[in-house]
Protein backbone atom coordinates (compact mmCIF):
# COMPACT_ATOMS: atom_id res chain seq x y z
CA UNK A 1 0.00 0.00 0.00
CA UNK A 2 1.41 3.44 -1.01
CA UNK A 3 0.72 5.97 1.42
CA UNK A 4 -1.25 8.64 -0.80
CA UNK A 5 -4.61 9.78 0.24
CA UNK A 6 -5.62 10.30 -3.58
CA UNK A 7 -4.35 7.86 -6.73
CA UNK A 8 -5.48 7.99 -10.09
CA UNK A 9 -4.31 4.44 -11.49
CA UNK A 10 -4.03 4.65 -15.67
CA UNK A 11 -7.64 6.60 -15.41
CA UNK A 12 -9.54 7.12 -19.07
CA UNK A 13 -12.41 8.94 -19.67
CA UNK A 14 -15.01 8.79 -22.30
CA UNK A 15 -18.43 11.34 -21.93
CA UNK A 16 -20.08 8.05 -23.55
CA UNK A 17 -19.59 4.97 -25.13
CA UNK A 18 -18.06 5.40 -28.49
CA UNK A 19 -16.73 9.07 -27.70
CA UNK A 20 -13.49 10.09 -28.46
CA UNK A 21 -11.37 10.20 -24.74
CA UNK A 22 -11.85 13.47 -22.53
CA UNK A 23 -9.16 12.42 -20.50
CA UNK A 24 -5.97 10.19 -22.08
CA UNK A 25 -4.30 7.68 -19.47
CA UNK A 26 -3.68 9.43 -16.27
CA UNK A 27 -1.85 9.08 -13.35
CA UNK A 28 -1.68 10.81 -10.17
CA UNK A 29 -0.80 10.73 -6.82
CA UNK A 30 -1.58 13.36 -3.93
CA UNK A 31 -0.78 13.02 -0.01
CA UNK A 32 -3.05 13.82 2.66
CA UNK A 33 -3.19 17.36 3.07
CA UNK A 34 -1.20 18.12 -0.11
CA UNK A 35 -2.43 21.35 -2.11
CA UNK A 36 -1.94 20.99 -5.77
CA UNK A 37 -3.35 22.64 -8.49
CA UNK A 38 -4.15 21.44 -11.93
CA UNK A 39 -3.89 24.28 -14.51
CA UNK A 40 -4.35 24.01 -18.50
CA UNK A 41 -6.03 24.85 -21.38
CA UNK A 42 -9.87 25.39 -21.13
CA UNK A 43 -12.12 22.02 -22.58
CA UNK A 44 -8.84 19.98 -21.51
CA UNK A 45 -10.70 17.78 -18.72
CA UNK A 46 -9.47 19.87 -15.69
CA UNK A 47 -12.92 19.95 -14.31
CA UNK A 48 -13.76 16.20 -15.66
CA UNK A 49 -10.38 15.53 -13.05
CA UNK A 50 -12.29 16.91 -9.89
CA UNK A 51 -15.94 14.77 -11.16
CA UNK A 52 -13.48 11.67 -11.05
CA UNK A 53 -11.66 12.23 -8.14
CA UNK A 54 -15.03 13.47 -5.91
CA UNK A 55 -17.02 10.10 -7.47
CA UNK A 56 -19.42 12.16 -9.87
CA UNK A 57 -18.42 10.52 -12.50
CA UNK A 58 -17.22 6.95 -12.89
CA UNK A 59 -13.76 6.28 -15.14
CA UNK A 60 -14.26 4.36 -18.48
CA UNK A 61 -11.09 2.62 -17.96
CA UNK A 62 -8.47 2.83 -14.41
CA UNK A 63 -9.15 3.18 -11.02
CA UNK A 64 -9.76 6.21 -8.69
CA UNK A 65 -8.42 5.54 -5.01
CA UNK A 66 -9.42 7.64 -2.16
CA UNK A 67 -8.19 7.09 1.73
CA UNK A 68 -7.42 3.21 0.34
CA UNK A 69 -10.59 2.32 -0.90
CA UNK A 70 -11.64 2.50 -4.70
CA UNK A 71 -14.28 5.30 -5.60
CA UNK A 72 -17.46 3.84 -6.74
CA UNK A 73 -20.00 6.37 -5.68
CA UNK A 74 -20.01 10.16 -4.80
CA UNK A 75 -17.51 10.62 -1.69
CA UNK A 76 -19.24 12.29 1.19
CA UNK A 77 -16.42 13.68 2.86
CA UNK A 78 -15.28 16.26 0.12
CA UNK A 79 -15.83 19.88 0.26
CA UNK A 80 -16.48 21.71 -3.36
CA UNK A 81 -16.75 25.54 -4.72
CA UNK A 82 -17.36 26.58 -7.92
CA UNK A 83 -16.61 29.82 -10.37
CA UNK A 84 -20.34 30.24 -9.47
CA UNK A 85 -20.79 30.82 -5.83
CA UNK A 86 -23.88 28.68 -6.18
CA UNK A 87 -25.55 30.04 -2.77
CA UNK A 88 -29.15 29.45 -2.07
CA UNK A 89 -30.80 33.33 -2.59
CA UNK A 90 -33.61 31.94 0.05
CA UNK A 91 -31.38 30.83 2.64
CA UNK A 92 -28.85 33.91 4.93
CA UNK A 93 -25.08 33.61 4.57
CA UNK A 94 -25.73 31.98 7.94
CA UNK A 95 -27.76 29.02 7.18
CA UNK A 96 -25.92 28.55 3.76
CA UNK A 97 -22.65 27.65 4.99
CA UNK A 98 -24.66 25.67 7.85
CA UNK A 99 -26.33 23.36 4.36
CA UNK A 100 -23.83 21.18 4.64
CA UNK A 101 -24.79 20.55 8.53
CA UNK A 102 -27.62 19.48 6.94
CA UNK A 103 -26.30 16.85 4.79
CA UNK A 104 -23.54 15.15 6.26
CA UNK A 105 -23.72 12.82 8.72
CA UNK A 106 -23.31 12.84 11.96
CA UNK A 107 -23.75 16.45 12.01
CA UNK A 108 -27.06 15.86 10.34
CA UNK A 109 -28.91 14.09 13.33
CA UNK A 110 -26.60 16.35 16.17
CA UNK A 111 -27.91 19.84 14.14
CA UNK A 112 -31.32 20.02 15.66
CA UNK A 113 -29.97 19.38 19.42
CA UNK A 114 -26.59 21.75 19.10
CA UNK A 115 -27.93 24.26 16.97
CA UNK A 116 -25.88 27.07 18.65
CA UNK A 117 -22.64 25.39 18.63
CA UNK A 118 -22.91 25.16 15.19
CA UNK A 119 -24.02 28.61 14.60
CA UNK A 120 -20.97 29.77 16.67
CA UNK A 121 -18.93 27.68 14.38
CA UNK A 122 -19.80 28.98 11.38
CA UNK A 123 -19.77 32.49 12.47
CA UNK A 124 -15.81 32.19 13.32
CA UNK A 125 -15.39 30.47 10.57
CA UNK A 126 -17.36 33.59 7.86
CA UNK A 127 -15.39 35.59 10.78
CA UNK A 128 -12.09 34.34 9.10
CA UNK A 129 -12.81 34.99 5.96
CA UNK A 130 -14.09 38.89 6.43
CA UNK A 131 -18.15 38.23 6.73
CA UNK A 132 -18.47 39.56 10.10
CA UNK A 133 -21.38 41.49 10.89
CA UNK A 134 -22.80 39.71 7.47
CA UNK A 135 -24.36 36.58 8.53
CA UNK A 136 -28.16 37.39 7.91
CA UNK A 137 -27.35 38.71 5.21
CA UNK A 138 -29.50 37.37 2.17
CA UNK A 139 -26.95 36.56 -0.86
CA UNK A 140 -27.82 39.18 -3.52
CA UNK A 141 -27.49 41.89 -0.77
CA UNK A 142 -23.42 40.42 -0.88
CA UNK A 143 -21.02 41.51 -3.47
CA UNK A 144 -19.75 38.75 -5.99
CA UNK A 145 -16.83 38.53 -3.95
CA UNK A 146 -18.35 37.97 -0.70
CA UNK A 147 -20.51 35.76 -2.27
CA UNK A 148 -17.36 33.53 -3.07
CA UNK A 149 -16.40 33.80 0.46
CA UNK A 150 -19.39 32.26 1.82
CA UNK A 151 -19.00 29.35 -0.48
CA UNK A 152 -15.83 28.87 0.43
CA UNK A 153 -17.19 28.64 3.77
CA UNK A 154 -19.69 26.40 3.10
CA UNK A 155 -17.28 24.18 1.64
CA UNK A 156 -14.95 24.32 4.54
CA UNK A 157 -17.65 23.97 7.19
CA UNK A 158 -17.89 20.35 7.90
CA UNK A 159 -14.05 20.53 7.68
CA UNK A 160 -13.63 17.71 4.86
CA UNK A 161 -10.53 15.76 4.42
CA UNK A 162 -10.77 16.81 0.51
CA UNK A 163 -11.51 20.36 -1.07
CA UNK A 164 -12.40 20.51 -4.70
CA UNK A 165 -12.24 24.26 -5.90
CA UNK A 166 -12.66 24.49 -9.23
CA UNK A 167 -11.78 28.03 -10.64
CA UNK A 168 -13.23 29.39 -7.94
CA UNK A 169 -11.74 32.89 -8.19
CA UNK A 170 -12.21 33.31 -11.38
CA UNK A 171 -14.99 36.01 -11.52
CA UNK A 172 -13.25 37.93 -9.21
CA UNK A 173 -11.19 41.48 -9.49
CA UNK A 174 -7.83 41.05 -9.09
CA UNK A 175 -7.33 42.34 -5.12
CA UNK A 176 -10.42 40.53 -4.02
CA UNK A 177 -8.75 37.24 -5.56
CA UNK A 178 -5.37 37.51 -4.10
CA UNK A 179 -6.55 38.62 -0.86
CA UNK A 180 -8.82 35.17 -0.62
CA UNK A 181 -5.72 33.49 -1.79
CA UNK A 182 -4.48 34.57 1.92
CA UNK A 183 -7.56 33.57 3.65
CA UNK A 184 -7.45 30.11 1.85
CA UNK A 185 -3.84 29.53 2.72
CA UNK A 186 -4.13 30.47 5.98
CA UNK A 187 -7.08 27.98 6.86
CA UNK A 188 -4.96 25.06 4.84
CA UNK A 189 -2.11 25.92 7.04
CA UNK A 190 -3.67 26.00 10.52
CA UNK A 191 -5.17 22.59 9.26
CA UNK A 192 -4.14 20.71 6.36
CA UNK A 193 -6.62 19.19 4.65
CA UNK A 194 -6.02 18.02 1.32
CA UNK A 195 -6.84 20.34 -2.09
CA UNK A 196 -7.29 19.59 -5.40
CA UNK A 197 -7.54 23.54 -7.55
CA UNK A 198 -8.58 23.52 -10.81
CA UNK A 199 -7.45 27.38 -12.37
CA UNK A 200 -6.11 28.16 -15.51
CA UNK A 201 -4.48 31.45 -13.51
CA UNK A 202 -1.19 30.74 -13.26
CA UNK A 203 0.02 32.88 -10.76
CA UNK A 204 -3.00 31.53 -8.47
CA UNK A 205 -1.14 27.86 -9.46
CA UNK A 206 2.03 29.33 -7.78
CA UNK A 207 0.86 31.05 -4.73
CA UNK A 208 -1.15 28.37 -3.55
CA UNK A 209 0.45 24.68 -4.41
CA UNK A 210 2.79 22.33 -3.55
CA UNK A 211 2.63 20.85 -7.04
CA UNK A 212 1.60 21.83 -10.26
CA UNK A 213 0.16 19.37 -12.74
CA UNK A 214 -0.11 21.41 -16.19
CA UNK A 215 -2.51 19.52 -18.64
CA UNK A 216 -2.12 18.96 -22.40
CA UNK A 217 -5.75 20.15 -24.52
CA UNK A 218 -8.11 17.52 -25.21
CA UNK A 219 -7.92 14.99 -24.75
CA UNK A 220 -6.23 15.76 -21.65
CA UNK A 221 -3.02 14.24 -20.17
CA UNK A 222 -0.80 15.70 -17.29
CA UNK A 223 2.35 16.31 -19.40
CA UNK A 224 4.64 18.04 -16.07
CA UNK A 225 4.05 18.11 -12.66
CA UNK A 226 6.25 20.58 -10.92
CA UNK A 227 7.44 20.63 -7.27
CA UNK A 228 6.56 24.25 -5.48
CA UNK A 229 8.33 25.05 -3.32
CA UNK A 230 8.38 28.15 -2.32
CA UNK A 231 8.58 29.05 1.45
CA UNK A 232 5.00 29.01 2.95
CA UNK A 233 3.01 31.18 4.20
CA UNK A 234 3.42 33.12 0.69
CA UNK A 235 2.16 36.55 0.51
CA UNK A 236 2.29 39.59 -1.47
CA UNK A 237 6.14 40.06 -1.49
CA UNK A 238 6.40 36.66 -2.58
CA UNK A 239 4.88 36.93 -5.72
CA UNK A 240 7.65 39.73 -6.41
CA UNK A 241 10.26 37.54 -5.89
CA UNK A 242 12.79 36.07 -8.88
CA UNK A 243 11.97 32.25 -7.77
CA UNK A 244 8.02 32.68 -7.76
CA UNK A 245 8.37 34.62 -11.40
CA UNK A 246 10.57 32.03 -12.72
CA UNK A 247 8.20 29.36 -12.04
CA UNK A 248 5.16 31.29 -13.85
CA UNK A 249 6.87 31.73 -16.65
CA UNK A 250 8.04 27.96 -16.68
CA UNK A 251 4.24 26.73 -16.78
CA UNK A 252 3.34 29.66 -19.27
CA UNK A 253 6.39 28.27 -21.03
CA UNK A 254 4.16 24.68 -20.87
CA UNK A 255 1.24 25.99 -21.70
CA UNK A 256 2.44 27.62 -24.71
CA UNK A 257 3.98 24.58 -26.02
CA UNK A 258 0.50 22.74 -25.24
CA UNK A 259 -1.66 25.52 -27.29
CA UNK A 260 1.00 25.42 -30.02
CA UNK A 261 1.56 21.28 -30.47
CA UNK B 1 -42.75 60.20 -4.97
CA UNK B 2 -46.06 59.49 -3.00
CA UNK B 3 -48.18 61.26 -5.64
CA UNK B 4 -46.12 58.86 -8.03
CA UNK B 5 -47.22 55.89 -5.85
CA UNK B 6 -50.69 56.76 -5.64
CA UNK B 7 -50.83 57.26 -9.27
CA UNK B 8 -49.82 53.62 -10.24
CA UNK B 9 -52.00 52.24 -7.51
CA UNK B 10 -55.17 53.69 -9.54
CA UNK B 11 -53.78 53.18 -12.67
CA UNK B 12 -55.77 49.70 -12.82
CA UNK B 13 -59.10 51.44 -11.29
CA UNK B 14 -58.65 54.22 -14.20
CA UNK B 15 -58.49 52.02 -16.73
CA UNK B 16 -61.38 49.46 -16.02
CA UNK B 17 -63.15 52.69 -15.80
CA UNK B 18 -62.05 54.44 -18.81
CA UNK B 19 -62.88 50.56 -20.41
CA UNK B 20 -66.63 50.76 -19.47
CA UNK B 21 -66.75 54.56 -20.75
CA UNK B 22 -65.46 53.80 -23.85
CA UNK B 23 -68.13 50.44 -23.92
CA UNK B 24 -71.43 52.87 -22.91
CA UNK B 25 -70.18 55.65 -25.62
CA UNK B 26 -69.95 53.00 -28.42
CA UNK B 27 -73.05 51.91 -28.29
CA UNK B 28 -75.00 55.08 -27.48
CA UNK B 29 -73.36 56.73 -30.44
CA UNK B 30 -73.48 53.73 -32.49
CA UNK B 31 -77.30 52.64 -31.15
CA UNK B 32 -76.30 49.21 -31.07
CA UNK B 33 -79.43 47.36 -29.72
CA UNK B 34 -79.51 46.01 -26.14
CA UNK B 35 -80.20 42.29 -27.80
CA UNK B 36 -77.03 42.41 -29.54
CA UNK B 37 -74.72 44.34 -27.08
CA UNK B 38 -76.35 45.98 -23.84
CA UNK B 39 -74.47 48.85 -22.09
CA UNK B 40 -72.56 48.28 -19.00
CA UNK B 41 -74.87 50.62 -17.13
CA UNK B 42 -77.50 48.54 -18.18
CA UNK B 43 -76.00 45.31 -17.25
CA UNK B 44 -75.18 46.86 -13.78
CA UNK B 45 -78.71 47.59 -13.59
CA UNK B 46 -80.02 43.97 -14.77
CA UNK B 47 -77.26 42.32 -12.68
CA UNK B 48 -78.27 44.33 -8.81
CA UNK B 49 -82.24 43.40 -9.95
CA UNK B 50 -81.57 39.75 -9.95
CA UNK B 51 -78.72 39.76 -7.63
CA UNK B 52 -79.83 36.94 -5.59
CA UNK B 53 -79.98 34.62 -8.30
CA UNK B 54 -76.43 36.04 -9.41
CA UNK B 55 -75.59 35.43 -5.70
CA UNK B 56 -76.11 32.23 -5.32
CA UNK B 57 -74.98 31.34 -8.64
CA UNK B 58 -71.63 32.52 -8.27
CA UNK B 59 -71.67 30.88 -5.28
CA UNK B 60 -71.73 27.93 -6.92
CA UNK B 61 -69.25 28.55 -9.52
CA UNK B 62 -66.76 29.80 -6.92
CA UNK B 63 -67.31 26.28 -5.20
CA UNK B 64 -67.08 24.21 -8.08
CA UNK B 65 -64.25 26.38 -8.93
CA UNK B 66 -62.26 26.21 -6.04
CA UNK B 67 -63.08 22.28 -5.47
CA UNK B 68 -61.54 21.61 -8.84
CA UNK B 69 -58.42 24.14 -8.31
CA UNK B 70 -57.71 22.58 -5.09
CA UNK B 71 -57.16 18.86 -6.42
CA UNK B 72 -55.62 20.18 -9.59
CA UNK B 73 -52.87 21.73 -7.13
CA UNK B 74 -52.35 18.66 -5.33
CA UNK B 75 -52.26 16.60 -8.35
CA UNK B 76 -50.08 18.79 -9.72
CA UNK B 77 -48.15 19.13 -7.43
CA UNK B 78 -47.40 15.22 -6.80
CA UNK B 79 -47.20 15.02 -10.70
CA UNK B 80 -45.09 17.55 -11.39
CA UNK B 81 -42.55 16.71 -8.67
CA UNK B 82 -42.34 13.31 -10.24
CA UNK B 83 -41.56 14.46 -13.54
CA UNK B 84 -38.90 17.16 -12.33
CA UNK B 85 -37.31 14.53 -10.51
CA UNK B 86 -37.17 11.78 -13.16
CA UNK B 87 -35.72 11.80 -16.23
CA UNK B 88 -37.31 8.47 -16.91
CA UNK B 89 -40.97 9.70 -15.92
CA UNK B 90 -40.51 12.90 -17.46
CA UNK B 91 -39.42 10.75 -20.80
CA UNK B 92 -43.10 9.02 -20.38
CA UNK B 93 -45.13 11.45 -19.19
CA UNK B 94 -44.48 14.33 -21.37
CA UNK B 95 -45.80 13.36 -24.40
CA UNK B 96 -49.58 11.79 -22.53
CA UNK B 97 -49.64 15.24 -20.78
CA UNK B 98 -48.89 17.80 -24.11
CA UNK B 99 -51.64 15.32 -25.91
CA UNK B 100 -54.22 15.77 -23.38
CA UNK B 101 -53.60 19.14 -22.63
CA UNK B 102 -54.45 19.43 -26.25
CA UNK B 103 -57.57 17.88 -25.84
CA UNK B 104 -60.28 20.78 -25.62
CA UNK B 105 -61.79 20.63 -22.60
CA UNK B 106 -65.36 21.17 -23.48
CA UNK B 107 -65.26 17.56 -25.23
CA UNK B 108 -64.93 16.20 -22.42
CA UNK B 109 -68.14 17.57 -20.58
CA UNK B 110 -70.48 14.93 -22.60
CA UNK B 111 -68.50 12.07 -21.20
CA UNK B 112 -68.25 13.52 -18.04
CA UNK B 113 -71.97 13.61 -18.01
CA UNK B 114 -72.40 10.17 -19.19
CA UNK B 115 -70.03 8.74 -16.06
CA UNK B 116 -71.57 11.46 -13.07
CA UNK B 117 -74.61 13.25 -14.50
CA UNK B 118 -75.09 16.27 -15.08
CA UNK B 119 -73.88 19.30 -12.09
CA UNK B 120 -71.53 19.93 -10.12
CA UNK B 121 -68.96 16.86 -10.25
CA UNK B 122 -68.45 17.05 -13.91
CA UNK B 123 -67.65 21.26 -13.42
CA UNK B 124 -65.41 20.32 -10.73
CA UNK B 125 -63.51 18.03 -12.84
CA UNK B 126 -63.64 19.99 -15.77
CA UNK B 127 -61.98 22.79 -13.76
CA UNK B 128 -59.88 20.17 -12.38
CA UNK B 129 -58.49 19.03 -15.89
CA UNK B 130 -58.57 21.97 -17.84
CA UNK B 131 -56.51 23.92 -14.30
CA UNK B 132 -53.23 21.31 -13.26
CA UNK B 133 -50.91 21.44 -16.54
CA UNK B 134 -49.91 24.18 -15.90
CA UNK B 135 -48.99 23.83 -12.33
CA UNK B 136 -47.51 20.29 -13.57
CA UNK B 137 -45.42 22.53 -16.12
CA UNK B 138 -44.17 24.53 -13.73
CA UNK B 139 -43.34 22.46 -10.57
CA UNK B 140 -41.11 20.19 -12.88
CA UNK B 141 -39.20 23.38 -14.64
CA UNK B 142 -38.50 24.56 -10.97
CA UNK B 143 -37.37 21.01 -10.15
CA UNK B 144 -35.45 20.25 -13.55
CA UNK B 145 -33.20 23.49 -13.79
CA UNK B 146 -31.35 22.72 -10.82
CA UNK B 147 -27.62 24.37 -11.40
CA UNK B 148 -25.42 21.45 -12.10
CA UNK B 149 -22.95 22.40 -9.91
CA UNK B 150 -25.44 22.67 -6.68
CA UNK B 151 -25.78 19.32 -7.09
CA UNK B 152 -22.69 18.18 -7.51
CA UNK B 153 -21.97 20.35 -3.81
CA UNK B 154 -24.62 18.46 -2.55
CA UNK B 155 -24.02 14.86 -4.17
CA UNK B 156 -20.40 14.83 -2.67
CA UNK B 157 -21.35 15.71 0.58
CA UNK B 158 -23.63 12.49 0.52
CA UNK B 159 -26.69 14.29 0.50
CA UNK B 160 -29.81 11.63 -1.16
CA UNK B 161 -32.25 12.56 -3.56
CA UNK B 162 -34.65 13.36 -1.16
CA UNK B 163 -32.43 15.68 0.75
CA UNK B 164 -31.61 17.61 -2.64
CA UNK B 165 -35.48 17.56 -3.64
CA UNK B 166 -36.40 19.05 0.19
CA UNK B 167 -33.13 21.37 0.62
CA UNK B 168 -32.72 23.08 -3.05
CA UNK B 169 -35.91 21.55 -5.49
CA UNK B 170 -38.74 22.37 -3.71
CA UNK B 171 -38.03 25.90 -2.17
CA UNK B 172 -36.37 26.44 -5.78
CA UNK B 173 -39.60 25.48 -7.37
CA UNK B 174 -41.55 28.12 -5.00
CA UNK B 175 -42.08 30.94 -7.11
CA UNK B 176 -42.78 28.80 -10.32
CA UNK B 177 -45.48 27.13 -8.76
CA UNK B 178 -47.19 30.15 -6.97
CA UNK B 179 -46.85 31.94 -10.73
CA UNK B 180 -48.70 28.78 -12.12
CA UNK B 181 -51.40 29.26 -9.03
CA UNK B 182 -52.29 32.28 -10.42
CA UNK B 183 -52.63 31.38 -14.19
CA UNK B 184 -54.30 27.75 -12.95
CA UNK B 185 -57.27 29.49 -11.01
CA UNK B 186 -58.33 31.70 -13.77
CA UNK B 187 -58.22 28.52 -16.10
CA UNK B 188 -60.04 26.63 -13.09
CA UNK B 189 -63.16 29.01 -13.61
CA UNK B 190 -63.36 28.92 -17.44
CA UNK B 191 -63.80 25.47 -17.29
CA UNK B 192 -66.20 25.00 -14.39
CA UNK B 193 -68.06 27.65 -16.15
CA UNK B 194 -67.89 25.78 -19.62
CA UNK B 195 -69.41 22.92 -17.82
CA UNK B 196 -71.92 24.91 -16.28
CA UNK B 197 -72.98 26.30 -19.65
CA UNK B 198 -72.97 22.33 -20.99
CA UNK B 199 -74.74 20.72 -18.44
CA UNK B 200 -75.67 21.61 -15.37
CA UNK B 201 -78.68 23.75 -13.60
CA UNK B 202 -76.52 25.66 -11.21
CA UNK B 203 -73.87 27.86 -11.66
CA UNK B 204 -73.07 31.39 -13.73
CA UNK B 205 -72.81 29.03 -16.87
CA UNK B 206 -76.12 28.37 -16.50
CA UNK B 207 -77.48 31.56 -16.01
CA UNK B 208 -76.10 33.06 -18.39
CA UNK B 209 -77.35 30.48 -20.97
CA UNK B 210 -80.45 30.13 -19.34
CA UNK B 211 -80.19 34.00 -19.79
CA UNK B 212 -79.59 33.90 -23.50
CA UNK B 213 -82.30 31.69 -24.33
CA UNK B 214 -84.44 34.51 -23.19
CA UNK B 215 -83.16 37.06 -24.99
CA UNK B 216 -81.77 38.37 -22.03
CA UNK B 217 -78.12 40.26 -22.94
CA UNK B 218 -77.87 42.24 -20.14
CA UNK B 219 -78.15 39.94 -17.63
CA UNK B 220 -75.61 37.76 -19.85
CA UNK B 221 -73.20 40.64 -19.55
CA UNK B 222 -73.77 40.65 -15.76
CA UNK B 223 -72.77 37.37 -15.34
CA UNK B 224 -70.05 37.46 -17.40
CA UNK B 225 -68.63 40.59 -15.00
CA UNK B 226 -69.24 38.84 -12.11
CA UNK B 227 -67.00 35.77 -13.51
CA UNK B 228 -64.80 39.23 -13.93
CA UNK B 229 -64.66 39.81 -10.84
CA UNK B 230 -64.47 36.81 -9.16
CA UNK B 231 -61.13 35.60 -11.36
CA UNK B 232 -59.49 39.38 -11.00
CA UNK B 233 -60.24 38.51 -7.02
CA UNK B 234 -58.73 35.18 -7.09
CA UNK B 235 -56.29 36.57 -9.24
CA UNK B 236 -54.94 38.54 -6.75
CA UNK B 237 -55.03 36.69 -3.47
CA UNK B 238 -52.93 33.91 -5.29
CA UNK B 239 -50.69 37.31 -6.10
CA UNK B 240 -50.54 38.52 -2.66
CA UNK B 241 -49.59 34.79 -1.70
CA UNK B 242 -46.72 34.42 -3.89
CA UNK B 243 -45.44 37.76 -2.80
CA UNK B 244 -45.32 36.97 0.47
CA UNK B 245 -43.91 33.52 0.14
CA UNK B 246 -41.08 33.94 -1.98
CA UNK B 247 -40.08 37.20 -1.56
CA UNK B 248 -36.31 36.28 -1.97
CA UNK B 249 -37.47 35.76 -5.82
CA UNK B 250 -38.30 39.11 -6.59
CA UNK B 251 -36.18 40.88 -4.76
CA UNK B 252 -35.45 44.67 -5.82
CA UNK B 253 -38.30 44.27 -8.08
CA UNK B 254 -39.89 47.07 -8.47
CA UNK B 255 -43.23 46.37 -8.47
CA UNK B 256 -43.27 44.75 -5.21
Amino acid sequence: MSNSFVELNDVKLRYSEGDDLALETTNMKIDKGEFIAVVGPSGCGKSSLLKLVSGLMPPSEGSVIVDGKEVAGPLKIVGMAFQNPTLLPWRTTLDNVLLPMEIVKPHRHRLRKYRAEYEERARKLLATVGLEGHEDKYPWELSGGMQQRASLCRSLIHEPELLMLDEPFGALDAFTREELWDILQNLWMIKPFTVILVTHDLREAAYLADTIYVMSKRPGKILVERENTLVRPRDQETTFTQPFTDLVHELRSHIRDVRES
Amino acid sequence: MKKKLNLRKATPWLSAIGLFVLWELVVRIFNIPPYVLPTPSESIIVGWQFHEAIWMHAYHTLYTTLAGFAIAVVFGVVLGALVGSSRAIYDAANPLLVGFNSVPKVALVPVLVMWFGIGTVPAIITAFLISFFPIVVNVATGLATLEPELRDVLRSLGATRRDILIKVGFPRAMPYFFASLKVAITLAFVGSVISETVASNVGVGYLMLSASSKFNMPLVFAGLLVIAVMGIAMYEIFNVIERRSTKWANRGNPTN
